[in-house]
């Protein structure tokens, strides 16, 4: 087991250098960093000199792969590339173009995101399961047929528009939740309640009918009819049994988004002006500091693939015949 | 007249060309015309595919493009059926089917009041004179739908045997788009349909307009995903060895960095790169145009994962089977082997993954407008729609015709989309749920 995790560990890293690379020739080559200066310098009038104090400044005043002038391990080191990447693998995200610390910025914004993020995992993946449970039990009758439909409708409607509706309604008409903002500690339920509630809604159509098409390919093996011939209730069956065996292709499908939940969501925090990661990033798009993009999309990179190592190691939980070698 | 052929015009026209090519193979294939019967025979799938095919048959009229010999101004087709709405301009915002602006100002007898619109006839002066024409006009397009409808069924019922019976859903919203659109063609000259925005502008025209739009996002991209997935996934899964190491290592990777973020770093990088060269561009329409194909590329770049990956398990199971053993032992060549039999074996997923990712890449179209890396401010979409609207929502009173008329035209075309491809996934997949 514990060799197993080493190797997939060791696997990891070649696709963190490719990513790595990836997102370096992004924003090195396609724009250079005499772009980025004049972006974050902001005004078209901006000479030569300026640019030049400004890459000096940031670190950006070097060759991008081979620095000829230098020798020894010199020539690879004393590079952008390597002067930039290399931190990020110490998980060192360095300073964002307009000179704040990100490493700092992630700690404090982690949270407030972690505090949207994990209800709103949580209370869908149940309403999800037991929604499915419901249509399952339902299966071939008109109303099954009718909640299918009505999820497809649900599936077809842009996220966008169930939170500005419920924003506008929910807590701008009635006054249930306030419409914006966040506070620390406990306080902080009566921000998220609302914008969670819109998530588990928004994401209930896609959902249902996922869980639901993992739960139909079980409910005709014979094991589910050995349980109902023991006059097991069909809650009995469903939720004991069919959940149980249905565990692989949930669990593929659920432990790899669970790390990335510390990237927050970044339509929902900037709707509801959330000081999480998801706003972050997306001040961060909008003021185009590449160096925060840049921190973000790495961090994600690394959550995924912590995701998908937990994915597999929950297999072994969740059944005991998987083994690893 | 002159045409203007934009590249998403001259893509979107070569995607139809090759859905023909499709259709024509499809009637000369017993087993395939059998399952597409199939599919067609569940009514809901039936009217959602008419419904798709009304909102694609727009979409294509609005790419051509042409000039006018003594203007300057693109024109498409569609924009010359809309010409009412697209000439009347008021000053601001209108309510759908009003007569008077929206807001109260001095007008020149000196009293506060409500600016007559330009494009409303003058006799209408009041609220119930208005409901009065609108009626009126109303009860026509019904009396001219109906008309129409019935010389439709005659016209059917002479070329082809249709039992009315079975085909009653599909008949029923056929009718529904001919009266909705007689009733367009009826009111536009004299009314703004769905009101006017800020900048006096037709909403029903925009929503319109933006259908192109999303009609691109939703198929072009999946136009430009499939060949890396199905060339990559088809030698990842045959040839095994060094060369799934490398296939699965490049998705697996693209795969590790968050979809939206890549999507938001590689549209950054491509606002910069236009900015910079803005001068390159003939005219605004070319360069948005551009913009729009560009970011289906993007998209397509970061899409394409997940149908490799599956067309890759499943010719991993497939090259394991007598067939493409004997075609070895026989020496046929691996290149005809893998398009000649290994490609149709797989063209099943293919098929599901068009249908399935459209809706989802129209309705991503809005999120990307919002996260500010969509598509050109001067194009017409439902994202850039929702974006305005969002602002006017706080206004008071509430300026809700906007965000309402982008939400239904949205929501009708996914719908549609999804309803179908529902019914295509559980004929097409062996493994559907085999209810139906």
């Amino acid at each position: 087991m514990w060799t197993y995790i080493f190797r997939r560990v060791l696997y990891s890293i070649p696709i963190l250098l490719g990513v790595n690379l990836i997102t370096f020739l992004l924003f090195f080559m396609v724009s250079t960093p005499d772009d980025m200066a004049r972006i974050q310098l902001g005004a078209k009038h901006v000479t030569e000199a300026d640019i030049h104090t400004w890459k000096e400044e940031k670190g950006y005043n070097k060759p991008l792969f081979l620095n000829i002038d230098r020798s020894g391990s010199a020539i690879l080191t004393d590079t952008i590339f390597y002067q930039k990447s290399m931190p990020l693998f110490q998980l060192d995200f360095g300073h964002s173009d307009s000179g704040r610390n990100i490493n700092k910025d992630i700690n404090e914004r982690m949270w407030p995101s972690l505090a949207l993020a994990i209800p709103s995992f949580i209370i869908a993946l149940m309403t999800n399961i037991v929604f499915a449970m419901w249509m399952v039990m339902l299966l071939g009758t008109k109303l099954e047929r009718m909640s299918l439909i009505f999820t497809v409708a649900l599936m077809s409607i842009s996220g966008l528009f169930y939170i500005i509706i419920a924003q506008k309604v929910v807590a701008g008409l009635w006054h249930w939740f306030p419409v914006s903002g966040y506070q620390g500690g406990f306080e902080a339920w009566r921000f998220v309640l609302l914008p969670v509630l819109i998530g588990v809604v928004a994401g209930l159509g896609s959902g249902v009918r996922w869980y639901r098409s993992i739960f139909l390919e079980e409910i005709n093996k014979p094991y589910v009819n050995t349980a109902r011939s023991k006059g097991l209730s069909e809650q009995q069956v469903l939720f004991k049994h069919v959940l149980k065996n249905a565990m692989i292709p949930i669990l593929t499908g659920v432990v790899v988004v669970i790390p990335s939940l510390f990237m927050g969501s970044l339509i929902m925090e900037s709707f509801f002006s959330i000081p999480g990661l998801g706003s972050y990033t997306i001040d961060a798009i909008n003021s185009q500091d590449f160096a925060i993009v840049r921190a973000m999309v790495f961090l994600g990179s690394i959550l995924y693939i912590v995701g998908l190592l937990l994915t597999d190691i929950s297999y072994t939980w969740a059944d005991p015949r998987v083994k690893f070698k | 007249m002159s045409f203007i052929w934009l590249w998403t015009d001259f893509l979107l026209w070569v995607l139809f060309a090759l859905s023909v090519v499709a259709v024509v193979k499809i009637r000369g294939n017993e087993l395939l015309l059998q399952k597409w019967q199939k599919v067609f025979a569940q009514p809901l799938a039936l009217s959602a595919f008419i419904v798709f095919a009304f909102y694609i048959l727009i979409g294509l009229s609005d790419s051509i493009h042409f000039r006018l010999d003594n203007s300057a101004t693109t024109y498409s087709m569609l924009d010359r059926v809309l010409l009412p709405a697209l000439e009347a301009e008021e000053k601001t915002y209108s309510t759908p089917l009003n007569f008077e602006q929206f807001s109260k100002e001095y007008l020149d007898n000196g009293l506060r009041g409500r600016v007559h619109l330009n494009l409303v006839s003058d006799e209408i002066t009041n609220a119930g004179e208005n409901t009065e024409n609108l009626m009126s006009i109303s009860a026509n397009a019904l009396f001219y739908a109906f008309v129409i409808f019935v010389g439709f069924i005659l016209f059917l019922k002479k070329i082809t045997s249709i039992h009315t019976q079975s085909n009653r859903a599909a008949l029923a919203t056929i009718f529904t788009l001919v009266f909705f659109c007689v009733w367009v063609v009826l009111m536009m000259p004299n009314y703004h349909i769905l009101g006017t925005d800020k900048a006096g502008i037709d909403v029903f025209y925009k929503a319109v307009k933006s259908i192109r739009t999303g009609m691109i996002f939703g198929l072009l991209t999946t136009l430009l995903a499939l060949p890396p997935a199905i060339i990559l996934g088809l030698m990842a899964g045959y040839f095994k060895g060094k060369t799934d190491d490398v296939i699965q290592y490049i998705y697996t990777t693209i795969n590790a960095i968050p979809g939206i973020l890549l999507i938001a770093a590689l549209v950054l990088i491509l606002q910069v790169y236009m900015d910079e060269h803005a001068s390159d561009y003939a005219s605004a329409l070319e360069r948005s145009d551009l913009k729009l194909l560009l970011l289906c590329v993007i998209l397509a770049l970061t899409s394409w994962t997940g149908l490799c990956r599956l067309i890759r398990a499943e010719t991993l199971k497939l090259s394991e089977l007598e067939f493409v053993q004997a075609a070895k032992v026989f020496g046929v060549s691996n290149l005809k082997i893998l398009f000649n039999h290994l490609l149709p074996n797989v063209m099943h997923l293919v098929l599901i993954s068009i249908v399935l990712d459209f809706s989802g890449l129209v309705l991503i179209e809005a999120v990307l407008s919002y996260v500010g890396v969509g598509v050109d401010a001067t194009t017409m979409s439902w994202g850039n729609m929702i974006n305005a609207a969002r602002l006017e929502l706080s206004t008071d009173p509430v300026v809700w015709w906007p965000l309402a008329s982008s939400f239904i035209f949205m929501f009708v075309l996914v719908l549609s989309a999804n309803l179908f491809a529902d019914r295509v996934r559980q004929v097409f997949d062996p493994k559907g749920d085999e209810d139906a």
